[in-house]
């Protein structure tokens, strides 16, 4: 039985917007309306959409770098968003984040050796004598030479500096990284070694990632399994074979057919959506993506629906639509 | 990791170990030489503090030693500037008091950035309330006027030097709290911040360490600015009397003292006063340079 390791219920986070001349709550952004899911321990899970579905403000919630509105996050079975501000701190040596700019993740005025140091420090998990060793460890582990030790943050390529972000999060011994967009700042071929790194470290020191990103064609390659999400909700779940081969939801299978076929002769069936995504301020009542679904009816205006499966799919494949059974016919 | 193998030749080579701090310091001293007027303002400051140090060692004349016999007289080769109404040397007057007209400006300044740098960080890192309450209790002092402001607190604390100093001191701090925090909101949302933040760092930690070096430059401009508008607003209380009192040679008071004479012999007031005027001007011609050659967006 695998083991849940980080489970999410019903997580919101409402941005408020201030207005008016007393600077008073006018409305809220529902970037994340209520979203539930569960990580097992030692897999890949991806979370996919297109930008403003919320899916780094789930990331950021979850690591309570922004406080969420309400919902539940449990990690190792406590629940992170009832611990205390100091008991949060000890705790967050068990998750960590990569971000997506390297040039903005790094302070530029610390060398390699500092920003390392210092999360090592924070944490306090090494004795001080051995801090110089884990140091040169974690460099040669994310493949930077221990000469580089020294240098600062301006003298690296955005590879580099990626991969002194991810010996950050790696020195405190984290069990769960979340990858927010790691790999979209950087070139094609730099990206697939950050990915290759990343697919070895988590062999070798059994993490488990959540991984945030935007590109179909890095997540296909790096996840167990994917969430989709649309407007500040999960539209489907899914393995990662039964989702690129059998997409349930029709938002899903717009974001697929987007995925270029490196094969000129190959006809591609293309879902054109129209229209933009709608405000998070005020999301469309019933189904979120009925202002856009090619299939949509009256029952989707009026009826939110709910994650389920049904016939024909796979063992946890999930899809939030009303009419499952009908489009796959 | 094939990168590595590449790269690492490369970097072997002898170049020498460069530290950003220093190279950024080189450019910024190389965009500062090319401002001229900067530089006249940078050689006139460097000039004035070596005169505070060492010109009351070589001011020709004591200069509180009253001389009845010579009052008034105008200048000539053994009195540069003239005497005054009780016989002193202007001169070495006005030697003695550029020490004092630095000391003012720098120890307000020091007064008016402490506290204001630290209420502009809590103020810009928290946010919410603690914003709202700091930031507006910042703009009731902004709201006077700043003679005004001084001579208020000079008025209830009593009017001595080291009041001046606390009194420009504070009508200093919400200038300096109102640039730290606009310029926190812009450094707290960058992801390092987040970085040390998701490592659990405090947030003593990430204001001091991660926030405050990342807002520095602003803070090096505005002190600089501030230096003139402190040694103008000391000298205008000490002009109105609340300041240094006689004798001591502060270039406000002996400009107010010279006023009575201004018909029959000018040069009381004149010497003082064009005193004041350039070392106002050296600081803020000094302090426009500073902020082109430390501003990124100045860039050509």
């Amino acid at each position: 039985m695998k083991k849940e390791l980080l489970k999410v219920n019903d997580l919101k986070q409402h941005f408020p917007i201030k207005g008016g001349l007393l600077g008073r709550t006018v409305n809220h952004v529902k970037a994340v309306d209520g979203v539930s899911f569960t990580v097992y321990e030692g897999e890949t899970v991806s979370i996919v959409g297109e930008s403003g579905c919320g899916k780094s403000t789930t990331g950021r919630a979850v690591l309570r770098l922004d406080e969420p509105t309400s919902g539940e996050v449990y990690f190792d079975g406590e629940n992170l968003l009832s611990l205390n501000k100091r008991e949060m701190r000890a705790k967050r040596k068990d998750l960590q984040i990569i971000f997506q700019d390297p040039y903005a993740s790094i302070n530029p005025r610390q060398t390699v050796r500092q920003v390392l140091e210092e999360a090592i420090v924070i944490q306090n998990v090494i004795p001080p004598n051995e801090r110089e060793e884990k140091i040169k460890e974690l460099m040669e582990k994310v493949g930077l030479g221990a000469h580089q030790i020294d240098r600062f943050p301006h003298e690296f390529s955005g590879g580099q500096r990626q991969r002194i972000g991810i010996a950050r999060a790696l020195s405190v011994d984290p069990k769960l990284i979340i990858c927010d967009e790691a790999v979209s700042a950087l070139d094609v071929s730099i990206q697939a070694q950050v990915i290759n790194l990343l697919k070895q470290l988590q062999r070798e020191m059994k993490l488990t990632y959540l991984f945030i990103s935007h590109d179909l064609g890095v997540v296909r390659h790096i996840s167990d399994r994917v969430i989709v999400m649309y407007l500040g909700r999960i539209v489907e779940v899914a393995d990662k074979n039964s989702l690129f081969e059998n997409p349930k939801h029709p938002y899903t299978k717009a974001l697929l057919s987007a995925i270029p076929v490196p094969d000129p002769k190959r006809k591609k069936e293309r879902v054109i959506l129209t229209g933009d995504v709608p405000s998070p301020i005020d999301p469309p009542a019933g189904c979120r993506f009925h202002t856009r679904c090619p299939f949509a009816t009256d029952k989707c205006k009026e009826e939110e629906p709910e994650l389920r499966t049904t016939d024909g799919m796979s063992e946890q494949h999930e899809a939030a639509c009303h009419y499952i059974e009908e489009l796959s016919s | 990791m094939n990168d590595q193998t590449q790269i690492t030749p490369i970097m072997k080579q002898p170049t020498p170990p460069s530290n950003p701090r220093l190279e950024s310091w080189k450019t910024f001293f190389k965009k500062l030489r090319k401002n001229r007027a900067a530089m006249v303002g940078g050689i006139l400051i460097l000039f004035f503090i070596f005169v505070a140090i060492i010109g009351p060692f070589l001011a020709p004349f004591d200069p509180t030693t009253q001389n009845q016999m010579n009052k008034l007289v105008g200048p000539s080769s053994e009195h540069w500037f003239g005497t005054d109404h009780q016989g002193r040397d202007i001169f070495s007057r006005l030697i003695h008091g550029m020490s004092i007209t630095l000391f003012i400006g720098f120890t307000s300044v020091i007064i008016g950035a402490f506290f204001g740098v630290f209420l502009g960080l809590v103020s810009g890192y928290y946010g919410k309330r603690v914003d709202a309450v700091i930031m507006r209790s910042m703009d009731v002092l902004l709201a006077f006027p700043g003679i005004l402001l001084a001579l208020a607190i000079v008025s209830v604390l009593g009017g001595n030097l080291t009041n001046v100093i606390i009194a420009v001191g504070i009508f200093a701090i919400p200038s300096f709290a109102r640039i730290v925090r606009g310029s926190v909101l812009s450094v707290k949302k960058l992801e390092y911040v987040d970085a040390v933040k998701a490592l659990g760092a405090s947030d003593v930690r990430i204001i001091f360490k991660h926030i405050l070096p990342n807002v520095m430059s602003p803070i090096i401009v505005q002190a600089t600015l501030y230096m003139a508008a402190a040694i103008l607003t000391a000298s205008g209380l000490s002009f109105l009397g609340m300041g240094a009192q006689p004798p001591t040679p502060e270039w406000g008071a002996m400009l107010s003292a010279g006023r009575s004479y201004m018909f029959d012999a000018p040069h009381v007031a004149f010497f003082p006063g064009i005193a004041i005027v350039i070392v106002v001007l050296a600081f803020n011609i000094f302090g426009d340079g500073l902020r082109d050659a430390l501003d990124p967006k100045m860039k050509n």
